[in-house]
């Protein structure tokens, strides 16, 4: 999109100023938490992706004079109950807690914001009828829904990520048909339509990039709760299966062992609770930058 | 009031049906004819056809919903399958060993919540709310089972303390029943505590912000009984509602919770259904879940409109 094309719809002010996107970049760049959040985000994601490179073992060779040995030069995780190195474990089950995370929330914010803002747009029955299922769906604890629907699809990586995304859809339906309202009123929606723009244009043109900044928030802050959400159904034994690695399976084999092997509780659950402490600053710095009023 | 409550109560109902469907319809994700899985080996072709119809499942989806549906009313949730007990004597059983969890949760929530959350707000920008600030963000990124797992390893491995699984009933042993209940109330407690934090944080700023308690403060008051007669008061109504929305996490919680202290209670129910396929139970316990949440976020509204006389229109 050009210049020219960018004022004319109303994006930017004036020619001359930073557009919207790099002012809240700059307000982001300025939170040092945030800068924290987003450089560990960035740290996991790189080693999710090049986990076969850089884990230093096969992260599923067992090896029987390796049991359960502690943290080394070697082994800086030590080894867990049938040898295996879980430094190179913990890498690779960070793959799996951030491919749920990121798919999870996609399906959520894929099926979820559509939804909510043709709910917000059309209104009428349409609009109570998705408004009363968002309702009935969010009066089902989270995890006990996941739970549920994980256990109905049958135990698997993939199922769970269905199960925590579509448990995570009203959240956005709910998100996206407020935002819709709010704006719809406005007087750039109002001119849209006045000069005789379809609906689906002004939905996709006008209002949806007004509404993404809290999307983009909300999805952040999401994908730290379905980070949680995948180890707790892989403790559970709903999510990966073994002799696949996932933070949250670790976890439930490392309880066993607690006596004899408390590093393989500790690494872990450490893992866990850095990406998502990530996620979350990265979010609430998003929030700070993106949406100034929240505040 | 009188105008709330009628239309609050009536929006319930479409709520309710749509989650005893959305309940109903898991069971049709299963893969398989459940008429198949009950005959047993020799799938005799008239055993099957009289299982379809004694559990109406020759009938249609919307008829079948509606003789389940019925029974659900009647308070028949079916029967589990493996334990061969009606479901609702299993949830009579197991609801009380959460609740003692989730009361002695909610305690330590609102306990450490509360008092940090004001700390932190009327401190602002101290080592203190620095502190606060950093429990909260703890408290909401501590996968709850690890937690668990560690204060395990801590006082029932390392320093022997409490014991590490297990559940006494306060009737038969008060002191074993806190010693079993202690671990993991604090763990589901913990992350409400953040949350609770939070709420508190932001609504004591916006008290302590408003205009009575500049006159309080211009009446030569106190600051201690400027904020505890007057910012406090206004700011703790919502963030005890809010408490009670908190709710649902507790029930999640408790799930994970249970497992990882092996506490017999409902999360631990739902659990061991999932993996004997024991599908009714989890149907039951569901049900139940979402039934409660919804009655307590009814009450949360009325609270709130009664306290709030603004909103009683």
């Amino acid at each position: 999109m050009s210049a020219a094309q960018e004022t004319r719809d109303g994006l930017t002010a004036h020619a001359g100023d930073p557009s919207p996107a790099r002012r809240a970049l700059r307000r982001l760049l300025a939170r040092r938490t945030a800068v924290f959040g987003l450089v560990v985000v960035v740290l996991v994601a790189l080693f999710a992706v090049a986990a076969p490179w850089v884990a230093p073992f096969d992260p599923i060779a067992t090896s029987w004079s390796l049991v359960r040995k502690a943290p080394s030069g070697a082994h800086w995780f030590g080894t867990d109950e049938v040898g295996r190195d879980l430094f190179s474990r913990v890498i690779w089950g960070g793959r799996a807690s951030l491919a749920a995370g990121v798919i999870s929330v996609s399906i959520a914010v894929g099926v979820g914001v559509p939804l909510g803002m043709l709910a917000g747009y059309v209104g009428g029955l349409l609009d109570a009828a998705i408004s009363r299922l968002t309702d009935a769906m969010l009066a089902i604890p989270f995890l006990i829904l996941a739970i549920a629907l994980a256990a109905f699809l049958g135990p698997s990586l993939g199922n769970a990520m269905i199960a925590i995304g579509v448990t995570a859809t009203p959240i956005f339906v709910r998100l996206a048909r407020g935002q819709v309202l709010a704006v719809r009123a406005e007087e750039y929606v109002e001119a849209a339509r006045a000069v005789g723009n379809p609906p689906l244009r002004i939905l996709l043109r006008h209002i949806l990039p007004n509404i993404l900044p809290p999307v983009i928030v909300q999805a952040t802050l999401a994908i730290a709760a379905a980070i949680i959400a995948e180890a707790s159904l892989s403790f559970l034994g709903l999510g990966q299966q073994p002799p696949s690695p996932s933070w949250g399976s670790m976890l439930n084999t490392a309880q066993r062992f607690l006596t004899q092997a408390p590093w393989m509780a500790i690494f872990p659950g450490l893992a866990i609770f850095v990406s998502v402490l990530a996620f979350n600053l990265l979010g609430d710095g998003l929030r700070d930058a993106l949406d100034p009023k929240s505040q | 009031m009188l105008k709330f409550l009628p239309r609050r109560l009536l929006q319930l109902i479409p709520t309710l049906i749509l989650v005893s469907m959305i309940i109903f319809l898991l069971q049709q994700l299963l893969p398989g004819d459940p008429a198949l899985v009950m005959a047993g080996e020799e799938k005799d072709p008239v055993v099957i056809a009289q299982i379809r119809k004694q559990y109406r499942l020759d009938q249609p989806l919307p008829v079948q919903y509606f003789y389940w549906a019925k029974g659900v009313l009647s308070g028949d949730l079916g029967e589990s399958m493996r334990i061969k007990k009606p479901v609702t004597e299993l949830i009579r059983e197991k609801l009380p060993v959460t609740l003692q969890l989730a009361t002695m949760a909610m305690a330590f929530a609102l306990l450490i919540g509360i008092p940090a959350g004001i700390v932190s707000a009327v401190k602002r920008n101290s080592a203190w709310d620095v502190g606060a600030n950093l429990f909260a963000l703890w408290g909401l990124s501590t996968p709850n089972f690890w937690l668990g797992i560690m204060l395990i390893f801590l006082f029932s491995v390392k320093l022997g303390w409490l014991p590490a699984s297990g559940f006494v009933s306060p009737f038969e042993d008060l002191g074993q029943s806190l010693a079993t209940t202690v671990m993991p109330a604090f763990v589901l407690g913990n992350a409400i505590a953040a949350v609770l934090m939070r709420h508190m944080r932001s609504a004591m700023l916006q008290a302590m912000a408003a205009d009575y308690v500049r006159t309080a403060r211009a009446k030569g008051l106190l600051e201690k009984s400027v904020i505890l007669k007057h910012a406090l008061r206004n700011a703790l109504t919502p963030v005890i509602t809010l408490g009670a929305l908190e709710f649902g996490t507790l029930l999640s919680g408790a799930v994970l919770t249970e497992q990882v202290f092996s506490i017999p209670g409902f999360g631990k129910l739902i659990v061991d259904a999932v993996f004997n396929r024991d599908y009714a139970v989890v149907q039951g316990v569901v049900l139940v879940t979402a039934s409660i949440y919804i009655t307590l976020n009814l009450l949360a509204d009325i609270a709130y409109v009664l306290v709030n006389p603004r909103l009683r229109g």
